[in-house]
């Protein structure tokens, strides 16, 4: 519809289920088929955990206190996700871009710490080369974070969007998909918190 | 600057490939002057390539399903020539090629053959079936496609740049390893596969969410034709099983590119992880083929009896109850992995409780017939050669199913001769049943009948030639893929199969001659009611071909069959229902976004296979900027006029009055 004329024909249409929740339903759809890639990942990471070929375990690498903080910052970057997406249902600018700014800054955050974290590992001779347990490590936990930086484009992208377009309806449903991915990977993250880093620490 | 890419990739010394490329590449070149010099590029690019249009996307799926058909039956004409001859002798395909022939056949029929022929029926059937007008998500249907057409074209450059797979349709490791082979055949394997996978998954999530939550007026589930319902389990299993395959070939990519340890032999790889995570899709995915098949068959088998489909909600139940078993057997391929007595029980067992459902189905095709005035047009033709060649499949499967027995059968060709039994008799001739019955409906003229069943013959009569043996020869030991053997048992076997490989070629050339015969006397054939099978769903109530809106005004449904229904209803009042006000009609616009970004994904795909670094680079910013300046549209719509949908609804009523006239109440 999107400012187009309205024609009778819109009247007919608004007995099918509006866009917005045909849209939604789409790309709660797209995710659960993404939270299935997951699965298989972690599938695999439980067949291997164990696999450390000699080399170092999940005990000798983890060190819990920077992945709280990860954890901290991903949990936070949904909360003012969530602001995000109230500033625009609203549409209210600085609530809009305010939250955005702080999810964007949270995300990176995130990522920085999962950076330097890899880049530790791999220096210390812990590479995903060493062994099958540090392979499914560095894929499970890496995609995560391929996950987290393809949406931080995301967020960079709707904020041009709205900045540019206003919060026009097909804009709006795109910041709506766009909270549900980032919600989606904090699920996800609650897993790979759980079963990788508390229970490989444990071990 | 070109990464492991130079002129030796080219395969200078192989005359077959380099001459079979050659003819394909200049047939191509032809077609793409002969498309320029007459001036249609404005028209394929405005009405095809750039089409959003579900119908146009279902018709692009179905000629590439048919145009790989042909490209992978060559590689089973070699395959059966070369077993023919290499009794004793090496026959004239060397192994390694022999080996690249036998991966490309089964990575091309199941990839590329059977899963673009069923997706284009689903895509052009079931927005049409539901009453609508077009899927929840047009662009991304385009999308979809033109990644499917990326992975088939991948498949098809490694035939004259480097090498396809030896490993076989799944690249098993250690084989598929760096280790044993260092070439870039899985690359082309895996990125393809990846790349077509995404654009499956697009479509999956599309025809999901389509059927859910976008209907016409009172078509609630239980109204909805069987192949709306089969179709919605086949994309189910898509959205389920297909996340898998992209993960396993992304973790066989990392083993390969980047030196991890998934399937290794080496620091702790595990080789049956593999086996177990492939065929997590794998199983699921052969329901994915079969399960729109059935769909075909149930509409086809109504329409051609005359009769509702018997038994609609025994239907419905069987195909969820597939949908969810399909998850639950996958470990009978691999039985000889050792999992155990136990383990390979419950397999064995859920492997035979699947067959119970499909047998609900059969009965219910048969009761459908019974007391029918049955038509043997094509459509039903395949129908019926489905019901009995699949029920022998189903057996041969059960057999397989028992862990034991499956032990002795394993990996020879009994197993290949199983499986083409319910993939040819299920799947293909389901695609072709499809094919022949919605044929007038896609293009307003039908298909040439006697041909048509003469090509069915064909078919029916050259499976059983060519797959009858193996079983056979699976019997007296012969595994699969062997490229020379020298017992003088298999021999006359081998020759009676690749002489039903050359009957199933008359089929195929006659379906050839069909496709051109009937294009030529289009005028004589033309469908000009729209319902030219007296059919029972809504499609039937359109033009043929549709127009782009499909309905002028959304149907109201009242049950099940509605066309049936709207058609019995203007027998008894000798009267079409009343014309209703026309309104201006809001459409979807045409985008490229679909075929730029499959452009990016293809030199991406190309440049990951030869480790081109800049390039992938290049490319993954030109897929997103695709994106961006899609998003970045601000008139998505484009409006219909009232006078021009009253002008085609008009010309719909009057040929729907016309027929009017012969139709007589039927009970």
């Amino acid at each position: 519809m999107n400012g187009a004329p309205a024609t009778a024909d819109s009247h007919q249409m608004s007995e099918l289920l509006s866009k917005r929740i045909v849209t939604g339903y789409g790309f709660w759809i797209f995710l659960l088929s993404d939270i299935i890639m997951f699965s298989a990942f972690f599938a695999t990471y439980a067949v291997l955990a164990r696999a450390t070929a000699g080399g170092p375990t999940g005990r000798d690498l983890f060190n819990l206190d920077s992945v709280a903080i990860e954890t901290g910052c991903l949990l936070l970057s949904s909360f003012t996700c969530g602001l995000a997406s109230i500033g625009a249902q609203t549409r209210r600018d600085l609530l809009f871009y305010g939250a955005m700014t702080v999810t964007f800054l949270l995300g990176l955050g995130f990522l920085s710490i999962e950076v330097r974290e890899f880049a530790g590992m791999v220096a210390r001779g812990a590479g995903p080369s060493r062994s099958a347990f540090l392979s499914a490590f560095f894929t499970l936990v890496g995609c995560h974070g391929l996950h987290v930086s393809a949406g931080l484009l995301w967020l960079l992208t709707m904020m041009a969007q709205v900045f540019a377009k206003g919060y026009r309806p097909d804009i709006l449903r795109r910041v709506l998909c766009f909270s549900l991915f980032w919600h989606a990977l904090d699920i996800v993250w609650i897993g790979v918190f759980t079963v990788v880093y508390l229970m490989g620490a444990g071990q | 600057m070109l990464g492991k890419l130079s002129w030796s990739a080219i395969p200078f010394d192989q005359p077959i490939p380099l001459v079979a490329a050659a003819l394909v590449g200049s047939v191509i070149v032809c077609v793409l002057i002969w498309v320029i010099v007459k001036g249609h590029l404005p028209y394929l690019w405005n009405e095809w390539i750039t089409s959003v249009d579900h119908k146009r996307i279902g018709e692009m799926y179905t000629i590439l399903a048919l145009i790989m058909l042909l490209r992978g039956f060559t590689d089973a004409i070699m395959m059966r020539s070369q077993q023919a001859l290499a009794f004793q002798s090496p026959g004239y395909l060397p192994p390694e090629h022999y080996n690249q022939i036998f991966s490309a056949h089964g990575t091309l029929m199941i990839f590329f053959v059977a899963m673009p022929f069923m997706i284009g029926l689903m895509n052009f059937v079931v927005p049409l079936q539901l009453g609508i007008r077009d899927v929840a998500f047009p662009t991304l249907n385009s999308v979809g496609f033109w990644l499917t057409a990326t992975g088939a074209l991948l498949v098809n450059i490694s035939l004259v740049v480097g090498e396809f797979a030896r490993t076989g349709w799944l690249p098993y490791p250690p084989l598929s390893e760096l280790t044993y082979s260092p070439g870039v055949g899985p690359d082309y394997y895996l990125w393809a596969l990846e790349i077509s996978g995404v654009g499956t998954l697009v479509s999956g999530v599309n025809l999901v969410t389509t059927i859910l939550k976008v209907h016409a007026p009172g078509m609630t589930y239980t109204r909805m034709p069987m192949f709306c319902w089969t179709a919605l389990a086949s994309n189910l299993l898509i959205v389920a099983a297909f996340p898998i395959l992209t993960a396993t070939l992304a973790m066989l990519l990392l083993d390969r590119y980047l030196g991890f340890h998934f399937f290794t032999n080496e620091a702790g790889g595990n080789v049956m992880m593999f086996m177990n995570l492939i065929w997590a899709w794998g199983h699921p995915e052969v329901y994915i083929l079969i399960l729109p098949a059935f769909g075909v068959f149930s509409e086809v088998v109504a329409t051609f009896s005359g009769k509702p489909l018997f038994g609609y909600r025994s239907m419905v139940m069987a195909t969820m109850a597939i949908c969810l078993l399909s998850f639950t057997v996958w470990l009978h391929h691999f039985f000889t992995m050792g999992a155990g007595a136990d383990v390979n029980a419950i397999f064995g067992i859920m492997s035979m409780i699947i067959a119970v459902p499909t047998g609900v189905k059969i009965f219910n095709w048969l009761f459908t017939m019974y007391g029918g005035r049955v038509v043997f047009a094509p459509p039903m033709l395949w129908a019926l050669g489905f019901m009995v060649t699949f029920a022998i499949g189903g057996m041969t499967g059960v057999l397989l199913a028992v862990p034991p027995a499956d032990f002795v059968l394993h990996n020879s060709l009994f197993l290949v001769a199983h499986f083409h039994n319910v993939i040819i008799g299920g799947v293909l001739f389901g695609g072709f049943a499809g094919y022949s019955y919605w044929f007038p409906k896609a293009f307003g003229f039908r298909l040439h009948e006697g041909l048509g069943v003469a090509a069915f013959w064909c078919w029916l009569v050259g499976f059983y030639l060519a797959f009858g043996p193996l079983y056979v020869l699976g019997l007296e030991g012969m595994t699969r893929r062997m490229q020379h053997y020298d017992v003088p048992e298999w021999h006359p076997w081998l020759l009676a199969a690749a002489a039903g490989a050359l009957v199933i070629l008359a089929g195929i050339v006659l379906q050839v001659v069909q496709l051109v015969v009937s294009i030529r006397d289009r005028v004589e054939l033309r469908d000009t009611t729209g319902d030219p099978w007296n059919g029972r769903s809504l499609e039937w109530a359109t033009p043929s071909p549709p127009p782009a809106f499909n309905f002028p005004v959304l149907p109201h449904v009242e049950g099940g069959d509605a066309y049936w229904a709207i058609k019995q209803r203007a027998i008894a009042h000798a009267a079409l229902s009343e014309e209703p006000a026309y309104a201006a009609i809001e459409m979807p616009r045409n985008s490229p976004t679909g075929f730029i970004c499959a452009f990016f994904a293809t030199f991406m795909g190309f440049a990951l296979i030869w480790h081109i670094w800049w390039m992938v680079a290049v490319a993954a910013v030109g897929a997103f900027a695709t994106f961006v300046v899609f998003a970045w549209r601000d008139v998505p719509d484009y409006i219909i006029p009232a006078s021009k949908i009253a002008r085609i609804a008009r010309a719909n009523r009057r040929s729907r009055e016309l027929a009017l006239a012969n139709l007589r109440p039927v009970r």
